[in-house]
């Protein structure tokens, strides 16, 4: 890479435009802090199957990629990988285009945010905020412009010169994050900053993190469990299982096109309703209903499929319709979750779909249908729904990858 | 009664647990019920309470981190030789008078004789404390990495310092951050070493904000030292050592020198080089409590290294002066027991043994007869010196087995970190 390439140095990186603040950030302004995992593998002594297999992944300058999954997917290992905790058994990874595979953590220019929270007593918020500076020997005049700049955006200098015990539990976190912000580093990890937090700290925190990292512009990688944080803070998602990665994507291309069954399943709340059909002259046979699908989309099944397709459908996805409906199929309400806004069925499907391969977030045989609020019906009721056309997703059964419409 | 389905996970639950407020959140319980506030600020609420004679630590925290936490204290616990807290359960399901749901709590027991670093700090911190300090907390570390343990946030406030003879022995408190491998990597464990240096670093410099620390003291070179501590601790104890055949006296001086530091060796993997000149040897396993092991195993007495390295020393000369080198040694030791030890402690008013451990006192007692015999010029016997320490030294001394933190009405000055009386 050219140096003009590599040095980016313009007006508007030099400016956050919200609050006319200068961020003398790095990674903002002399270089291409780009996050490239290329086909590295973490193997563990004594195990087979690769904790993370051959992960492909760019994430560009400036970039805040939410690494998400279930436990065990492989999404910290991968974090670790690049923050220099895991050993990489195959493969590269690259910041900017350097190659830092083997180098170590303290010199790899990234910053751990709160891997420390505890705040010092007796010292100022702007002592508690840049003592790491302190530490490495970066002259006092330079600790104090940007420990100011960080406050700026934290919203913090009006408590620099006090204790910490003057601030609220949300100010102590951002002096937490203030801490890792005052390093410049090329790259921001986080493993599941928000774990430790009580419920009302994390929503908060959450949108915090989000819009700040916004402002400074700092490549991020986030790691979680919890696929609405993904949703809701992250510019592109990275969905892994198994320690495979199933798809990278924004949060919009992940909810309107998952890739396959697991990343349907995983993405949205609640869940996507999942289940198997067999496919017979153009149309899936869900129970009485018979649902089209398309030439394509039968054309790309394979031998593993066995002529069935999976058959993906939201809960937001259902119209309540009358029986007659050549799409219709029964549902018998178990559940009725009104909350103000939406509400939400839980119901079993019935008739011949009884024996039907279902499930969602619920559990097996179980379907979710959201309904208007204002027309709820009743526990025990059976209701006639059909899925609207255009809005259902189409897996190979055997493949479960997801089919051309 | 409050409406609430608590579940209590432990392994050996304590039905009294259940008398206690978990419908109050932590903070609000009642100064009568509690035993100690901690000082300083934490990212959770924690209290200590008394309960069936003993006192636990109480830590609000997410459910999911509670779990996870107090599984790895039972791990660690099982694997056995790791120096930490004892996790006794996890309770979720707290839901407070109003309906609010209220945070999952962990549960720890306190460590009798445990010191938090304010207390030792807040004295009259002399440089060599520190240095004690330091180097406690590189001996835990390179324990904790020697069992696959990553701690994750390596700081003086997540560790707990108990008196080891003329030393300190260090306890993991906090394993939040922490995580267990099958064997860690090389940036994990020099991660943790750099972010201790970090956070020791920092704890020191809000000691001498506090002015509990003098501000000349050179604290990024205490810093250092901790680095350094762990790096000579864990080279010696895995370091591949090469020498020609006919040194082969250096397998024996390997085992010994880690044995004077405390660790016994359970595997040490030797080879040859093909034309049989050159002998590699590598230590595989290593478990630290040399000396206590060998203790416990002579005398029964549990107690920990540097104390139990002391009382082999007074065992030894107890051989020595009573001419029975012949001897078995259980026998002696047994005799040691009964003669020397019990007398010497028993001889301490019992208004006074909570103070310190037995063998804390033991070690103490042998430092003042050695000190007042020099002055004197001649042999004190132990009984006279057990007077004068009782009466000189410890009757000076606050009572360590139970020292928490702020008394439950001081509240007020927990932000500030406290002062120690």
């Amino acid at each position: 890479m050219s140096e003009t390439t590599h040095n980016r140095i313009n007006a508007d990186t030099l400016h956050d435009g919200s609050s006319g603040t200068y961020l003398p950030v790095k990674g903002t302004v002399t270089t291409m802090a780009t996050v490239t995992y290329d086909k590295a593998s973490r193997i563990y002594p004594g195990t087979e199957r690769p904790a993370v297999d051959q992960l492909d992944l760019h994430i560009e300058d400036g970039e805040f990629l939410v690494l998400v999954g279930p436990s065990g997917c492989g999404k910290s290992t991968s974090l670790r990988m690049l923050a220099g905790l895991e050993d990489v058994n195959g493969g590269r990874i690259l910041i900017g285009d350097k190659d830092v595979t083997h180098i170590q953590p303290k010199d790899r220019d990234i910053a751990m945010v709160f891997q420390n929270y505890a705040l010092y007593p007796h010292m100022t918020v702007a002592d508690n905020m840049g003592f790491a500076l302190k530490i490495a020997g970066t002259p006092k005049a330079d600790i104090r412009a940007r420990v100011e700049e960080a406050a700026k955006i934290l919203d913090l200098t009006e408590y620099l010169d006090r204790k910490p015990k003057a601030l609220s539990g949300g100010q102590r976190q951002r002096v937490a994050m203030g801490r890792a912000i005052v390093r410049q580093p090329q790259v921001f990890l986080m493993d599941e900053p928000l774990s430790n937090l009580d419920a009302k700290l994390r929503v908060q925190t959450r949108t915090q993190i989000a819009s700040l990292q916004r402002r400074l512009g700092v490549t991020t990688v986030y790691v979680t469990h919890d696929q609405t944080e993904a949703l809701t803070m992250g510019d592109r998602i990275a969905v892994l299982k198994d320690g495979l990665l199933q798809q990278v994507g924004t949060p919009r291309d992940m909810y309107d096109t998952p890739a396959n069954v697991f990343v349907a399943g995983f993405i949205g709340s609640p869940a996507m309703n999942l289940g198997t059909f067999k496919v017979n002259g153009g149309f899936a046979e869900v129970g009485p209903a018979r649902i089209p699908v398309s030439r394509a989309a039968i054309a790309a099944l394979g031998a593993e499929d066995n002529g069935k397709i999976t058959l993906g459908f939201r809960p937001e996805s259902l119209d309540v319709v009358s029986q007659a409906e050549a799409s219709a199929f029964p549902v018998e309400v178990n559940i009725v979750e009104e909350l103000g806004s939406d509400a939400f069925v839980y119901g079993t499907l019935k008739g011949s779909l009884a024996d039907a391969d279902v499930h969602s977030g619920a559990g097996d045989n179980q379907v979710i249908v959201r309904i208007d609020p204002r027309n709820v019906p009743a526990k025990g009721e059976r209701i006639f729904v059909a899925i609207r056309p255009g809005e259902e997703h189409l897996f190979g059964a055997g493949s479960g990858l997801r089919l051309p419409a | 009664m409050p409406l609430q389905r608590l579940q209590i996970t432990a392994a050996d639950p304590d039905p009294a647990l259940l008398d206690l407020p978990w419908n109050i959140p932590l903070e609000e319980w009642p100064a009568d019920r509690l035993a100690a506030l901690p000082r300083g600020i934490s990212r959770h609420i924690v209290r200590f309470v008394r309960l069936s004679g003993g006192i636990i630590a109480v830590k609000e925290i997410g459910e999911t981190v509670a779990h996870r936490e107090y599984e790895l204290l039972r791990q660690l616990g099982r694997i056995g030789g790791v120096p930490c807290v004892e996790p006794v359960g996890v309770i979720t399901g707290r839901t407070a008078d109003d309906g609010e749901p209220l945070e999952a709590v962990l549960i720890t027991r306190h460590l009798q004789f445990s010191l938090p670093y304010r207390a030792l700090f807040s004295q009259e911190l002399r440089p060599e404390t520190a240095t004690r300090l330091i180097d406690a907390l590189a001996v835990l570390l390179v324990r904790l990495h020697l069992v696959g343990f990553y701690w994750g946030d390596v700081s003086l406030s997540n560790t707990l310092f108990r008196r080891d003879a003329d030393r300190f022995s260090a306890y993991l408190v906090d394993a939040e951050t922490g995580d267990l491998h099958a064997k860690l990597t090389d940036g994990q464990r020099n991660y943790d070493v750099d972010l201790a240096r970090t956070n020791i670093i920092g704890e020191m410099m809000d000691l001498q904000a506090g002015e509990y620390m003098d501000e000349d003291t050179d604290i990024i070179a205490i810093g250092d030292a901790l680095v350094q501590r762990y790096n000579e601790l864990w080279a010696a104890l895995t370091d591949e050592e090469t020498f020609g055949a006919a040194d082969r006296w250096r397998v024996a001086a390997r085992i010994e020198r880690l044995n004077a530091l405390g660790f016994d060796v359970g595997e040490l993997e030797m080879t040859t080089d093909l034309d049989g000149t050159k002998v590699h040897i590598q230590p595989k396993v290593v478990e630290a409590g040399h000396h206590s092991r060998r203790l416990l195993r002579l005398t029964g007495l549990d107690v920990q290294d540097n104390q139990a390295r002391r009382l082999l020393n007074d065992l030894d000369e107890y051989r020595a002066a009573s001419d029975r080198q012949g001897e078995e040694e259980q026998f002696v030791a047994h005799d040691w027991v009964t003669e020397v030890f019990e007398p010497t402690v028993r001889a301490v008013p019992r208004t006074m043994r909570g103070k310190l451990e037995a063998a804390q006192m033991f070690h103490e007692i042998l430092d003042h007869r050695w000190y007042i015999s020099e002055k004197q010029r001649r042999d004190v016997p132990m009984p006279e010196a057990v007077e004068s320490y009782v009466t000189n030294v410890l009757a000076h001394r606050r009572d360590e087995q139970q020292l928490l933190g702020l008394a439950p009405e001081d509240a007020a000055l927990q932000e500030d970190g406290g002062s120690w009386g």
